[in-house]
């Protein structure tokens, strides 16, 4: 396996500045000290314990979001696909992440106004298949285009629970056949075809998906999880993950944890 | 019929978008042709269909056009919405289109725009340069105003479906006197503390029957615990309260004895009169004359409230709006940030409430005719949840729900 490279920002700017997911609220801000804490306890953890290499992108004032960098666009090899936010309030990241992009040498591959597309929050790869989701931020039409872009085969899965409004959120690939998922976050279509496409496919409980056991950071055979989620550390620790669990509460305010702050580039 | 021809476009097969398109079209009870269907040679090749949708009734089908543009079904020839000038204040051109209170989107100059200020029964204005859209109401048609006519270009989108078990849902099937109350009225309680929690005002609608009954001291305590932030009434609910806090009887009928007192049927006139003299509510309590009841505690603690008139009011009292059309003016003003409306007691201003709300406002309704809920809940949406009850138990239960003492 390539040596793991992944792309974080630190949360500078981060708070809730505007609410467009039902995790956020302006009144419940989160503890700034705090979060720059947990954020740096997530680096340490993937350059110390996992060995992978974190390059930083800059934090810019006025796009608190930022820090989630998992949503700057979709990494395969040296091509980009920077993402097109569906709300304006994220809108000003894009600039920012191309030209991260553009100086560290990807080639930028845009995709057509006006569809929406938020990334590798939005869009995961199981081997070589891409699950991509949709609804609530990326645009369903784009999935076509990813495809193209990728040669890739694309599963396209509808999102239906407004919580678990990012494909990150209620899906992450354990290996090139393997994956954790929250069935209630996908319709009767979606779950059949995850079922179809994906050899084997492990249910995180209600409980621990609200505290977002699928934004965890899998890579190898070393697993970043939530740390209440302790059904999922079991269940992963019988497969041979070592487990490294993580307290990020004051990212969970945006509707974020581990997985939304991380970019994996290699 | 009102028809449409959408295409798919991507790996339909492999996603199953096809068939979540045609259940969906299934579930709105609309009929569909599929006109052409090509699949793709190798895996990464997409598919491509071609789908003739109809419904008759044309409302159905844009809110069905909507939730399948979502899956990615769009139109093959997106029409733009067509726009008339207004050739007289205060009417719309003719075959103006109709509203609902959900939210619309309408197709201009190649984008579908959102129609701000969502309201039923009203029309869809045009402005900047055809980029942005909001409703009007007909009496407020300018001349020379841009409004949408006909069907074309219009779409609704349906109220998203929440996953997770929502008790608003389980309260809003239908009306009946046979229903939990204890059950309705915890999560009622419930919901009252969402939107406190959130910050977001909750709009109170009430009748004077609400006084009359005995459970002032109730909505005031509700007034005094936050979870009042607006209040829609008339000059009947607001006359027969302070009547009750200067006289302590209501209607003339002794709050404490419940006998009508002698001379009691001057009270609320001697009442009206006496706010009057003070030069309305706000100075009244202000001088020290109004001291207890819901309009001296909504002054108190800053509850936005809006008093509108009636053909049989006495008085009135001076901050009661006699104008209909400013009353309106002001109520609408205050719906449009709502999260929660409950309405007590009082079939007209509900009724009146309802209609400037969006469809999006969930509202609970509370009274002691189910004639007056079936036509609150009649409103044409999932978020409207009532309960036939007496206001006075109904104000009692509530509040020790909410564990208010």
């Amino acid at each position: 396996m390539s040596h793991p490279t992944i792309l974080m920002c630190r949360p500078t700017f981060y708070g809730v500045n505007y609410e467009i997911n039902p995790w956020m609220h302006i009144r419940r801000q989160p503890n700034r000290p705090l979060a720059l804490r947990q954020w740096k306890s997530l680096r340490r953890a993937l350059q110390e314990e996992v060995g992978a290499t974190v390059h930083l992108c800059r934090a810019r004032p006025h796009v608190p979001d930022m820090t989630f960098t998992a949503n700057a666009g979709l990494v395969d090899g040296r091509l980009f696909i920077p993402s097109r936010f569906r709300y304006a309030q994220r809108a000003g990241e894009e600039p920012h992440f191309i030209n991260w992009f553009r100086t560290h040498g990807f080639r930028i591959v845009p995709l057509p106004d006006p569809l929406r597309f938020e990334g590798a929050g939005d869009a995961l790869f199981v081997g070589r298949t891409l699950i991509a989701g949709y609804y609530f931020r990326s645009d369903f039409q784009t999935h076509e285009a990813v495809g193209r872009a990728l040669n890739v085969r694309v599963c396209s899965v509808a999102l239906v629970n407004e919580y678990f409004y990012h494909l990150d959120t209620c899906f992450a690939p354990l290996g090139s056949d393997s994956a954790i998922y929250y069935p209630p976050a996908f319709d009767l279509y979606g779950r059949r075809l995850l079922k179809e496409t994906v050899g084997d496919l492990l249910s995180v409980s209600d409980q621990e998906a609200y505290q977002f056991a699928c934004n965890a950071v899998i890579i190898g055979k070393k697993a970043i999880i939530p740390k209440p989620c302790v059904r999922l550390s079991r269940d992963l620790r019988r497969r041979g993950y070592a487990i490294l669990p993580l307290d990020l509460s004051e990212f969970m305010k945006a509707g974020g944890s581990a997985k939304c702050l991380t970019l994996r580039l290699e | 019929m009102p028809q449409e021809i959408v295409e798919l476009h991507g790996h339909l097969i492999d996603s199953l978008i096809l068939p979540r398109v045609l259940d969906l079209i299934m579930n709105f009870k609309a009929s569909y042709q599929i006109q052409q269907m090509q699949v793709g040679i190798r895996q990464q090749d997409p598919s491509h269909a071609r789908i003739l949708i109809a419904h008759e009734d044309s409302k159905t089908l844009e809110t069905l056009l909507h939730a399948v543009a979502r899956h990615g079904a769009e139109p093959v020839e997106r029409k733009e919405a067509h726009v008339r000038s207004a050739v007289r204040p205060g009417a719309f051109p003719p075959n103006f289109y109709v509203t609902t209170n959900l939210d619309t989107e309408i197709y201009l100059r190649g984008r579908w725009v959102r129609v701000k200020n969502p309201e039923m029964d009203s029309g869809i204005r045009v402005t900047h340069a055809r980029r942005q859209a909001e409703t009007v109401k007909m009496v407020n048609v300018r001349k020379g105003d841009r409004l949408v006519v006909g069907g074309d270009g219009v779409r609704v989108i349906p109220l998203e479906g929440r996953l997770r078990p929502d008790d608003f849902q389980f309260m809003t099937r239908g009306v009946s006197t046979e229903k939990p109350k204890g059950a309705l009225i915890a999560s009622l309680a419930r919901w009252m503390k969402r939107e406190r929690r959130a910050r977001r005002p909750i709009l109170w609608v009430c009748g004077p029957a609400l006084v009359h009954t005995g459970a002032g001291p109730f909505l005031e305590k509700m007034v005094r615990a936050g979870y009042v932030q607006i209040l829609f009434a008339g000059n009947g609910l607001a006359a027969h309260d302070i009547e009750s806090a200067l006289l302590g009887t209501s209607l003339g009928v002794s709050l404490r004895e419940g006998t009508l007192t002698s001379g009691g049927h001057e009270n609320h006139l001697r009442a009206i009169n006496t706010i009057r003299l003070a030069g309305g509510i706000r100075n009244a309590v202000a001088k020290g004359i109004l001291r207890s009841g819901v309009m001296f505690a909504c002054v108190r603690h800053g509850v936005d409230f809006v008093l509108t008139g009636s053909i049989r009011d006495d008085g009135p009292l001076p901050e009661v709006i006699t104008e209909m059309r400013e009353a309106q003016a002001e109520m609408r003003r205050r719906c449009r940030s709502v999260g929660l409306a409950i309405m007590i007691a009082t079939a007209l201003h509900s009724a009146a409430t309802g209609n400037m709300l969006p469809a999006r406002t969930r509202v609970f309704c509370a009274d002691i005719q189910p004639g007056a809920l079936t036509k609150l809940m009649d409103r044409g949406t999932t978020q409207t949840a009532g309960i036939v009850i007496d206001v006075q138990p109904f104000l009692r239960e509530l509040l020790a729900e909410l564990r208010i003492a």
